[in-house]
């Protein structure tokens, strides 16, 4: 794999994200399913009300755990859940209710690199097979000309052009995630939907396709979602990320802001239950902020905020009405400084009703 | 905690002196399944004291979990275990049969296994399957099983346990599962305690939880513990020694402060740097090239030459023997001398 990539002077990383062209839109997202017996029925609620924008070359990140419906929200972006309410947009185009020719728009401009690099590769299908499979199933091109591509995805991917006649358990993992990396982008798609894509990794390879992600998003400018329960890598590679709890995003905005000042109790509570990568930090695990419980199911979410049974700042208005998204307010430019804000532009939203009590504590609590 | 004083009393085993709570030397592990012999482990020295925190820190086929086995006697015919010395808390273990070697499980060591949902039995209570522990080891009857078990689930921070004492493995989410483990694990107070990546399958929450336990468990019954994980986070928080496996060798061991901040073997510098941090968003992170060897077929001369920056002729073909490099520490490379200077200065 080349280590050191020219960078590219492309107009497109120059400009703020909020003016690039908006890719893919959620909007209100709802996934319900249904378990239990058929006579007695329970609703699982797994995704209720998410909306996100992704534009072109942008990182998002969504963290949360396990449970939290990261998961659901990433096959509906890529139309292998259909969503029960809300709008997806793809380049403009409602694709949630439309014809199935629109929908096939977004099921080739939007990819999906899987979790395990073992499962998600045909262990008799050859190397060469499995990344022309996405072309051979949109019939995009000849037989000749597949192969050509599939030489230069592999080129791409850091692996050598040869290697298209071997099959899956002939590579190690680390290798495999790159021939999934190299399928995902055979149809040139405008999103990769990174489902935990390096969790699954050795540390030592893991930051390989960390790397590789940046590098082919840096060349193809492609707009990637990554999702993952480990808060450092998300950090590392995400430009915004949104916090997700019980199916609902709790809070969002730009990485630096949500990491540096975390506004939201529950993603307060997150980051500091995750150990540092720093020796210095020892002990910062002991004064973590300990949540009561285990997380409720989403099976039987709490009413109003669904943080709210195991919040230490939760009041009756939080267990009555559902806080919306919304931007923390200063009183003034001093009391921004107090909180960590910056004046204008906070670029961060967060859904809850005591945003500015949980930003202040944290100040104070250094 | 609530209970404790009923808790101690349960402890029958003399109190040892300072012995350590785990004494391994030159102990190697070789499959033999399948026609060729693989060395999975190759004549690895651990220590761990009573009261010590001790991570084994490596990747997927180092033999870190192979380790933890082998030492437990958990092996099958086609496992050959080599050791020149194996002592949990000055008991040779080697000399045992394997009924004295079973009522040592449990009693004196003990495991903690990662993926809990498979290592609970999944028609059998959570009250019974610890229970068991206790009518085994102690004799117990039912009633008295039963209620030891209400106890260490409140031990292990169950929520009404003497309601869940009755509930299937099902019923439990992982992180209670995983706690419910370390209950078993933890039952009959052994003085070694093995922990096999407990946190891995976790939440950062939960996980924080599980390492919360482990160190308080650990300063009120002051057990060893040996912790396997492949999570440097991990290893940063609770670690008081550490010592870093590759290829089924230990290539650097220490004390943690130590090692982390200036380590003298080129694969832990590469580990450490190869984590996401703070302070290098958005920049490539330092990879180390390659994939870790399969134990079938290590490369000749330092089993991590392939993939070394500081590679040398010599790494190719002499395999550099883990030695002492600084007081209380040693590493396996021709040239941690170097490595630790370039870092001091």
């Amino acid at each position: 794999m080349p280590s050191s990539v020219e960078p590219v002077l492309d107009p497109l990383f120059s400009t703020p994200i909020t003016e690039r062209k908006l890719v893919l839109e959620a909007r209100d997202l709802r996934r319900t399913f249904t378990s239990g017996s058929r006579l007695n029925p329970t609703k699982v609620s797994a995704v209720d009300g998410v909306s996100l924008q992704l534009h072109a070359g942008e990182t998002l990140g969504i963290v949360g755990e396990s449970g939290c419906g990261k998961s659901t929200l990433a096959r509906m972006l890529v139309g292998l859940e259909r969503p029960d309410g809300g709008t997806l947009t793809y380049h403009g185009t409602d694709v949630t209710r439309a014809r199935r020719s629109d929908r096939r728009l977004l099921r080739t401009g939007v990819q999906m690199i899987f979790q395990d690099p073992y499962t998600s590769l045909d262990p008799r299908m050859s190397v060469g097979d499995i990344i022309a499979e996405p072309m051979a199933a949109t019939r995009s091109a000849s037989p000749a000309a597949r192969r050509e591509r599939v030489a230069e995805l592999l080129g791409l991917v850091g692996l050598a052009p040869d290697m298209m006649s071997r099959y899956p358990h002939q590579f190690s993992g680390g290798q495999r995630q790159r021939i999934g990396i190299a399928r995902a982008l055979a149809l040139d798609p405008d999103v990769l939907v990174c489902d935990e894509a390096v969790s699954a990794l050795d540390v030592s390879v893991q930051a390989q396709v960390i790397n590789l992600l940046g590098e082919l998003q840096r060349r193809l400018g492609v707009a990637i979602m990554f999702i993952a329960h480990d808060l450092s890598v998300v950090r590392h590679i995400a430009d915004n990320v949104a916090v997700m709890y019980l199916g609902r995003i709790a809070e969002q905005g730009d990485t630096d802001t949500v990491y540096g000042s975390p506004a939201h109790p529950y993603t307060q509570a997150l980051l500091s239950a995750t150990p540092s990568h720093s020796r210095a930090d020892r002990g910062k695990l002991a004064r973590r902020r300990i949540l009561s419980g285990e997380p409720p199911s989403p099976v039987n979410p709490p009413t109003g905020c669904r943080f709210n049974p195991r919040c230490w700042l939760a009041t009756d208005e939080c267990r009555t009405t559902q806080p919306p998204l919304r931007e923390v307010a200063a009183t003034s430019a001093t009391a921004a400084a107090d909180l960590g804000l910056r004046p204008v532009g906070e670029s961060r939203v967060v859904a809850c009703h005591h945003a500015e009590k949980a930003l202040q504590e944290a100040a104070l609590a250094g | 905690m609530a209970g404790e004083d009923g808790f101690v009393d349960i402890r029958e085993t003399t109190a040892v002196g300072e012995v350590a709570a785990l004494r391994v030397r030159d102990l190697s592990v070789t499959f033999t399944g399948g026609g060729r012999e693989v060395r999975a482990v190759r004549g690895i020295d651990l220590d761990v004291a009573k009261g010590e925190f001790v991570a084994l820190l490596g990747e997927s086929g180092s033999g870190k979990s192979v380790t933890a086995r082998a030492i437990m006697g958990l092996t099958d015919e086609f496992t050959r275990v080599d050791a020149a010395e194996l002592r949990v808390s000055g008991v040779d273990i080697q000399a045992l049969g394997e009924n004295e070697r079973r009522m040592m499980r449990g009693e004196r060591m003990s495991l903690v296994l990662q993926d809990a949902l498979s290592a609970l039995n999944p028609v059998m209570t959570i009250g019974n399957q610890i229970g068991e522990l206790f009518r085994v080891h102690r004799g117990s009857t039912r009633k008295q099983a039963r209620a030891s078990a209400v106890e260490l689930l409140g031990l292990v921070g169950i929520p009404a346990p003497s309601k869940r004492v009755d509930d299937y493995p099902h019923q439990f989410s992982g992180g209670m599962r995983q706690r419910i483990l370390i209950a078993m694990a933890i039952a009959l107070e052994p003085e070694m305690l093995i922990a096999d990546e407990p946190t891995t399958a976790l939440d950062v929450t939960v996980q924080a939880q599980i390492l919360d336990l482990l160190g308080s468990l650990r300063d009120q019954l002051g057990m060893g513990i040996l912790l396997i994980t492949h999570d440097l986070g991990v290893v940063m928080e609770v670690a008081d020694r550490l010592a870093v496996m590759y290829a089924g060798r230990i290539v650097e061991r220490g004390d943690a402060d130590t090692v982390l901040d200036h380590p003298a073997h080129p694969y832990t510098e590469a580990l450490l740097r190869s984590v996401p941090e703070a302070g290098i968003r958005g920049r490539d992170l330092m990879t180390i090239p390659g994939s870790p060897p399969s134990p079938a077929q290590t490369p000749p001369g330092c089993s991590f030459n392939p993939r070394c920056h500081m590679a040398i002729d010599i790494c190719r073909t002499v395999r550099p023997p883990l030695v002492d490099v600084a007081e209380g520490r040693a590493s396996a490379c021709h040239r941690s001398e170097e490595l630790l200077h370039a870092l001091v200065s």
